[in-house]
């Protein structure tokens, strides 16, 4: 099989397994969860682009976030716009808005660039808690419709489950596309070293800003989906904390890897759940988890999985062999 | 935020007196620098920065974590180190802590402008910035200069903490605005330059205060990381620093 | 003869413990969200600590009819993300027939669509208007509205003469809300706001806003929000020299707002539920045992002092409690129920609930007190 193929296979068996998932949960509150899973999966895709593939760090990017959500919410609640129409006029701003940056903040490197995303997403925030009489302030924005096709309204788990499922898949074959193409190679190139890869001809500076709109705009779509099925949103869900949990799955779930942000975002969505029963610890385990994974798995989770189904191919090989 | 808590912690649980409590705060967010630097960061020598800023970001999460669990969720007042009661010169107030605070800051610019100016380690870390392996050629021991520094760091940290905390109150989730500004204060200064730095922190502080009356309060912290975002943009070496060229 | 009366008898015991052990099985599952971590873990800490005491209470005295309760409590972290998930697992995992909580406006906010739609009654534990205005069919509250506490603050400043005043409010739920209150009720009182300030929820030093302040002609001066931010308020304008008189809001009646803002607290004065000096209530309020019973258990149990915060828990148990003892264990009924309740005097105040009404409280529910040397003082 060549790799190719080998690839689309894994991708199709991976989206079939999702899109029956919901017949053994019927009803069930992980259904609800696997629509957050979904949200979080294509945010920590779209950061991963970046983080990951270019290794451009942003410590803002629930701003992206926030500003589909924000602005879908808005647009739809106070001017009754068509809210498929607004969720593309909401990524297209993102994007914008990305791209303009883009150019100053992508020059700066390591801490400068953290640093630079941080502000920016800290006032995006502030933003969206002053002006009140946009946003509701930091009380939230209620009565956000629920996106519909004709008669048909997403306004229960399943449907929900399958609108936000069947754009994430797409947006994750999207993204698998885009790393094997001659971009992500560049990427790749940019990530190990900038300087080299300007050597051999590559645009650097516009490559990273290209793929920072590329994550905006995927990160405002994601946003607009959480409005719409939220029905509700709030400042206190697009601030400096949900870009630290944005960075921790993808790191958490290994960087450059398009499944590995499935895990990461599924991790650490479930992962609450659990550490319910520790009560305050949570947040202690979510520390140790970033060091921990950072320290000894640089690949993250997915690397783990892979080299351990490695092991298991190659011991499994080794027996037939010893065996015959 | 270590500083503060932990001098709390000393001052309130132990009930003892204020200059001990403080020594040991210190001392004790110290030994926490070095452990950290020791476990996490050290073992990572060669790794890019992005997996140290990670890393970074997790530690702090965790200690604010454990903070939260040993101290609970509380705010905590720590008693001023002389007296609430504000002295009046001409027309403006001020309290006895504002000066214990102009005059430690001072002292430890001072103190570091010697350290990092005339002493063989200060020197030697200075060094180590530049160019670890260099450093390390001419017979500096990069490892210890790097965690002598997360030590230094750290020490200062937890001082300004306990000097801040009188005036502000202290709990487990005061760290992280206080440690951007301080962040922001470096970018403005430039970097590894001391008397930059100050005079970054009391430009940033002079300019959020100026906006905050102007424009409005609510976008103060707008306002820093405005401010920020524009140097980094068009001078990302510092406002008071000379240009140095980049070579590549 | 004897023999069978005896074998009768003992049928008739063995038919009767069945019957009780049958009744006694499934306990009644209550659901309960509460920040307790995260930002407003001050209002959740103490009413998830206060409504674990009560479900403790009930059940050792026999539960309600025979049945024990239980209750399921989630964290939101004031964030509205998880208070979704969190209420969608008490509705389709745990299955409980009603809600309490959560502690903030905007987590209620959040959850209100998922709860209306699965026909789960839920009484909130946080003060903003919108929650129950428009009355929704399965919404109720035990939190005081801002309205009520601003007009018990504009109502003493007209007593006092006080006509121009300057507000400095922090941009959360809890302040906005405030906020908005502040201004659209100061025409009714005939007091002009001339100064209104805003400072963020993690500020530090608020002397920029003071300062501005202490230029203008304010004869009082209406900080409203919740700790720390008013505690350092309070010491700045001390720091400045502020002679103006501060008045808060119920934000901080808490004796933590007293320590944090030391010397600077005196003669502070706010509006507040009666918990805080229910030893100064004369005998007559009615509400006077419950406040009395409810600080005592708290104080017993958790060792420091109960505040009105966990009593919006207190009272959302005992409201519950009530229903569910006169008409049933299902959640169409307690619903029912819990709209016809007169008369209850709770924590936070008197309730009745009507059809128009789900927020069930007058602006007596708050009185007025003053700090004097470090400890609350009922203004009569």
């Amino acid at each position: 099989m060549t790799k190719e193929k080998r690839q689309i296979l894994i991708f199709l068996i991976f989206a079939l397994a999702l899109l029956i998932t919901p017949f053994f949960l019927q009803g069930s509150y992980y259904l609800n969860v696997l629509v957050f899973i979904g949200i979080h999966t294509m945010l920590a895709v779209a950061l991963n682009l970046l983080l990951g593939y270019a290794g451009q760090i942003s410590l803002g990017h629930a701003a992206f976030f926030g500003l589909g959500a924000y602005i879908s919410g808005i647009l739809t609640t106070r001017f009754s716009l068509d809210p498929w129409l607004v969720i593309v006029l909401a990524a297209v701003c993102a994007a914008t808005i990305a791209f303009v940056i883009g150019f100053p903040i992508l020059k700066l490197k390591g801490h400068y660039l953290a640093m630079a995303t941080l502000g920016f997403g800290i006032i995006i925030y502030i933003i969206f808690n002053e002006t009140v009489s946009w946003t509701g302030g930091p009380s939230g924005l209620s009565g956000i419709p629920s996106l519909h096709i004709g008669s048909w309204i997403f306004d229960n788990d399943l449907y929900n489950y399958y609108l936000i499922w069947i754009i994430t898949l797409a947006v994750m074959l999207l993204s698998i596309n885009l790393s094997q193409s001659r971009i992500g190679r560049a990427l790749r190139a940019i990530h190990d070293s900038e300087v080299a890869a300007r050597v051999m001809g590559i645009n650097a500076r516009v490559l990273k800003v290209q793929i920072f709109t590329v994550s905006a705009f995927i990160s405002a779509i994601a946003g607009s989906l959480y409005a719409h099925t939220m029905t509700f949103i709030a400042p206190a869900s697009f601030g400096f904390n949900f870009s630290v949990e944005l960075v921790t799955m993808v790191v958490v779930g290994g960087l450059g890897s398009i499944y590995g942000s499935f895990l990461g975002a599924a991790i650490l969505t479930i992962l609450p759940e659990f550490l319910r029963f520790f009560h305050d610890f949570d947040i202690i385990i979510y520390g140790l988890l970033l060091i921990i994974i950072n320290m000894f798995m640089p690949g993250g989770l997915i690397s783990g999985l892979q080299s351990l189904a490695e092991i298991a191919a190659a011991k499994m090989k080794g027996k037939t062999r010893g065996d015959a | 935020m270590l500083g503060g808590m932990l001098t709390f912690f000393f001052l309130v649980i132990f009930g003892l007196p204020l200059a001990p409590s403080i020594i040991l705060a210190i001392l004790i967010s110290t030994i926490v620098g070095i452990t950290f630097e020791r476990l996490a960061i050290r073992p990572l020598k060669n790794a890019k920065p992005i997996r140290l800023i990670i890393i970074t970001i997790g530690a702090s999460i965790f200690m604010r974590g454990a903070a939260m669990l040993i101290w609970g969720k509380d705010t905590h007042a720590l008693p001023a180190f002389s007296g609430n009661d504000p002295l009046y010169i001409a027309q403006a107030t001020i309290l006895p802590q504002h000066l214990w605070i102009f005059a430690i800051t001072i002292l430890i610019i001072i103190a570091s402008r010697l350290f990092f100016n005339h002493s063989i380690i200060g020197k030697a870390m200075r060094a180590c910035a530049y160019n670890a392996q260099v450093a390390s050629l001419v017979g500096i021991d990069v490892k210890i200069m790097v965690m002598l520094s997360f030590a230094v760091s750290a020490a200062i940290g937890s001082m300004a903490g306990i000097i801040i905390a009188p005036l502000t109150m202290t709990s487990y989730d005061v760290g992280i605005m206080l440690g951007l500004k301080g962040f922001c204060a470096v970018i403005i200064g430039g970097m590894s330059s001391g008397l930059g730095t100050v005079l970054g922190g009391l430009l940033l502080g002079l300019l959020e205060a100026l906006g905050a009356g102007f424009i409005s309060a609510s976008y103060k912290d707008a306002i820093a990381f405005i401010i920020l975002l524009l140097i980094l943009f068009f001078r990302p070496e510092g406002l008071f620093k000379k240009k140095e060229t980049e070579r590549v | 003869m004897f023999k069978n009366l005896f074998r009768i008898i003992f049928t008739l015991l063995f038919f009767v413990l069945l019957a009780g052990a049958a009744v006694a099985a499934p306990p009644i599952k209550i659901g309960a969200l509460f920040s307790v971590s995260g930002p407003a873990s001050f209002l959740g800490e103490p009413e998830r600590n206060t409504a674990q005491m009560m479900v403790e209470q009930i059940n050792k005295a026999g539960g309600i009819k025979g049945r024990k309760l239980e209750l399921i409590v989630y964290d939101t972290q004031a964030d509205a993300t998880k208070a979704v998930q969190a209420v969608n697992r008490l509705i389709k995992d745990d299955k409980v027939v009603a809600i309490i909580g959560p502690s903030t406006t905007g987590d209620s906010m959040a959850v209100i669509p998922v709860v209306e739609k699965a026909e789960i009654p839920l009484i909130s534990c946080a003060a903003g208007i919108k929650i129950t205005e428009p009355v929704k069919k399965w919404i109720f509250k035990t939190a005081q509205n801002d309205v009520l506490a601003v007009a018990r603050i504009y109502q003493y400043m007209k007593e006092q003469k006080i006509s121009k005043v300057a507000i400095l409010t922090v941009s959360d739920g809890f302040g906005s809300s405030g906020r908005e209150q502040l201004v659209l009720q100061s025409k009714d009182f005939g007091i002009e706001i001339i100064s209104d300030e805003t400072y963020g929820p993690a500020d530090k030093d608020m002397t920029v806003q003071l300062t501005k302040i202490r230029g203008s002609a304010a004869q009082a001066i209406i900080c409203w929000g919740t700790n720390p931010g008013p505690a350092i308020v309070a010491r700045n304008a001390k720091q400045l020299g502020i002679k103006t008189p501060l008045y808060m809001s119920h934000g901080v009646s808490s004796k933590r707002f007293i320590e944090l803002a030391g010397d600077g607290s005196e003669g502070i004065i706010l509006p507040s539920g009666r918990v805080i000096v229910a030893d100064q209530l004369p005998n007559a309020d009615p509400q006077k045992k419950a406040l009395l019973s409810y600080v005592n258990g708290y104080r017993k149990q958790y060792k420091v002092e109960g505040d009105h915060f966990g009593g919006h828990a207190w009272d959302a148990i005992m409201l519950l409690k009530r229903a569910i003892e006169r008409g049933g264990d299902s959640p169409a009924a307690i619903r029912d129920e819990l709209e016809k309740t007169k008369d209850f005097a709770g924590i936070g105040g008197t309730f009745n609930y009507s059809e128009q009404d789900h927020a069930g409280l007058t602006k007596d529910a708050f009185v007025l007190v003053q700090i004097n040397q470090g400890d609350w003082k009922l203004i009569k």
